[in-house]
């Protein structure tokens, strides 16, 4: 500690079950709340329409990826092997969409995969080795057996007091605010 | 749906009821618990008992390479006709086990098949190393290996020379190495959530360190899980054609050519039910003694095994129908060399090799059609070994028998490995064995939150996830529950 009080990051509420989390996200949604985020140690299907997400953007990547891949393959096929060293191979014709299909298959499948993780890390703005988060105790057990819910303090409707308020009743059984 | 609220659920007769994936009604914390303990504390004995031997065989592979690169190819059997030996054999074998744990990991997840979450990760590392031992044949069978960036389409001082890429062999460079590279994504994306876990759990300063780093920061948010769960469902999407297209081009590697037993159309799809009938052969091998000596068994059920015996089952049939309808259009097709090449395989001087690989591969997978078979885990032990050897023989049977008579009788022969080789195959069962036994040290070998995923508490409708009795009939506000 160094003397000056740190900022609060944001009011996190602990969870039992997968439901009471669910439940307890609808009602920060129907709040009204933007700047917020729900922790769970795996993924809870219907959670993302209990939270009031869009559907993920990764698609867009692997699909820039994907193209990518195959025109990029097509393209370097037909200039190693029509343009800048030609050779014949059995009279056949010097660059041919058939043969030249299989590698660029390959890259198709290649880039659009690194499209994908890309996108994925890009999207969650990951690697990021410091998360306010990671500090606290007793969030480390959200990759175990528990379940978070945390509000940040830079959401326009946050109000300590009365946000603390509507989380215990939304049934959390320990609400703590952590600093940044 | 929701407005049902007044009749009561119907109840499942209890000989109706799923088994549960994971058994004993564990908790979601067991399961990281017991997942994460295989890579904590000392090793125990059976660990350094496995260890031991497969890093002295690491040991004699690098010998091994190192006396073929310093001698020359000559060292292996390889000799005319017979230009494909054990190398090939081996590579094919090899990258036909990988195919397994794409399998698992890419095409069952399309499918839904959620018992895939227990054997997906172990299954995702066989195949990466099943592919880096495979990857060493082709690059050593060049036998000057200093030219093997030949291969890649890389800018060189050559004058313009680029590879030639209407040859089968070049697009299986690109196969191949794509395969790899995405294997690794795949699994590695698997990893983060998991490494996490480990982070959180960890003891040790350096543990922590590592485990944070490789975690990249997970911290378990729905908006992340949201791209990542998008990110797994394209990854898997494209994985699939990937396994398929991967051993189909390692078959027209042979079915492009004009030689008797090579030139034939079934191949690709051939190929591919052979590779992923040998992989599971190998995750039955590993898996089967691993649930009992990591004390998995709760996780990797009896119905887990019982489920993989079956898919070795149906693709051994497609097997057996691929061998039989060869030897069907070599009479059909009224062709004299086809004919004789496939009689020759059956009587001639390899029958020896031609007899175990229908054993092992049409007769011996028939024993899964018995459910007392499937439950017996020693005979599944067994019978995943026959099988892998029995492709190890389909694959010596393609490469050699046919190689070594073709059209013109003055250049038949007869190959023999030599020590060489047969030293090299075992070493590379080293490099598998050592980094499969390093890899369920240091990480976890089950997919620990996908696996959690699965329980009945991860499910908000479910009771056992917390869902009051009226909630799980009713539902609210345009949900979908039943």
């Amino acid at each position: 500690m160094n003397g000056t009080p740190l900022k609060p990051y944001g009011v996190i509420a602990e969870f039992a079950t997968a439901a009471d989390i669910m439940h307890a996200a609808e009602k920060v949604r129907d709040a009204g709340f933007k700047k917020w985020d729900v922790f769970t140690p795996f993924p809870i299907h219907g959670m993302d329409r209990a939270m009031g997400l869009k559907n993920s953007k990764v698609g867009w990547f692997a699909f820039l990826g994907g193209v990518t891949g195959y025109t990029c393959g097509m393209l370097m096929i037909w200039w190693m092997n029509a343009v800048n060293y030609p050779i014949v191979v059995g009279g056949k014709p010097m660059f041919s969409p058939f043969s030249a299909f299989p590698p660029s298959y390959e890259l198709t499948i290649l880039f659009g995969a690194f499209g994908s993780l890309g996108g994925m890390l890009f999207l969650n703005r990951l690697p990021r080795l410091y998360h306010p988060l990671l500090k606290n105790r007793r969030f480390a057990q959200v990759t175990h057996d528990k379940f978070f819910l945390v509000i940040e303090t830079a959401d326009p409707k946050y109000a300590e007091q009365a946000t603390i308020k509507m989380l215990e009743e939304a049934g959390s059984n320990h609400i703590e605010v952590v600093e940044e | 749906m929701a407005s049902t609220s007044s009749t009561p659920l119907p109840v499942v007769p209890d000989d109706l009821q799923r088994i549960p994936l994971v058994r004993n009604q564990r908790s979601i914390g067991w399961i990281s618990d017991r997942v994460a303990s295989v890579t904590e504390g000392r090793p125990p004995l059976w660990w350094w008992v496995c260890f031991i031997p497969s890093l002295g065989c690491l040991g004699m592979l690098g010998f091994m390479l190192a006396y073929q690169i310093t001698t020359g190819v000559g060292v292996w059997g390889n000799m005319k006709p017979v230009m494909w030996g054990w190398d090939i054999i081996n590579f094919v074998w090899w990258i036909g086990i990988g195919h397994a744990g794409t399998l698992i990991s890419a095409i069952l997840f399309l499918l839904r098949q959620r018992w895939r979450t227990a054997v997906n990760r172990a299954a995702e590392a066989m195949t990466i190393f099943a592919v880096m031992c495979a990857g060493i044949y082709p690059a050593l069978h060049v036998g000057r290996v200093w030219f093997d960036w030949w291969l890649f389409p890389i800018p060189n001082s050559n004058g313009p020379i680029w590879p030639q890429f209407r040859s089968p062999l070049m697009w299986d460079v690109f196969a191949v190495s794509t395969y790899f590279t995405v294997s690794v994504l795949f699994w590695y994306m698997g990893l983060i959530p998991d490494l996490a876990v480990m982070r959180d759990r960890a003891k040790t300063r350096l543990r922590q360190y590592l485990y944070g780093l490789f975690s990249l920061g997970w911290t378990g948010s729905n908006r992340h899980w949201s791209n990542y769960e998008k990110a797994y469902l394209i990854l898997a999407g494209l994985s699939t054609p990937l396994v398929l297209s991967v051993h189909s081009i390692v078959s027209l590697d042979f079915s492009v050519s004009q030689l008797p037993g090579w030139h034939t159309t079934i191949f690709p799809p051939y190929f591919v039910a052979g590779a992923i009938y040998s992989g599971f052969g190998m995750v039955l091998t590993l898996l089967v003694p691993l649930r009992k000596l990591c004390h998995l068994e709760d996780i990797i059920t009896m119905r887990h095994i019982d489920i993989m015996c079956k898919v070795t089952l149906a693709t051994g049939c497609i097997v057996s129908y691929a061998y039989l309808m060869e030897f069907f259009i070599a009479w059909y097709s009224g062709s004299a060399m086809e004919q004789f090449h496939f009689m020759n395989r059956a009587l001639g001087p390899y029958n020896w090799a031609w007899i175990p690989m229908m054993f092992c591969n049409m007769i011996v997978p028939q024993m899964f059609w018995f459910k007392k078979i499937r439950q017996n885990v020693f005979v599944v032990f067994i019978i995943s070994i026959l099988v892998n050897i029995g492709m190890w023989f389909e694959r010596f049977v393609i490469i050699v028998v046919s190689l070594h008579r073709d059209f013109l009788p003055s250049s038949w022969g007869y190959f023999k490995p030599t020590w060489v080789d047969v030293c090299t195959y075992i070493g590379t069962f080293g490099l598998f064995f050592t980094c499969f036994l390093l890899f369920m040290r240091f990480l976890p070998m089950i997919a620990i939150s996908e696996v959690k995923g699965v329980t009945p508490q991860a499910d908000p409708h479910h009771p056992l996830g917390g869902a009051k009795n009226e909630e799980a009939v009713t539902g609210d506000e345009g949900d979908v529950e039943i």
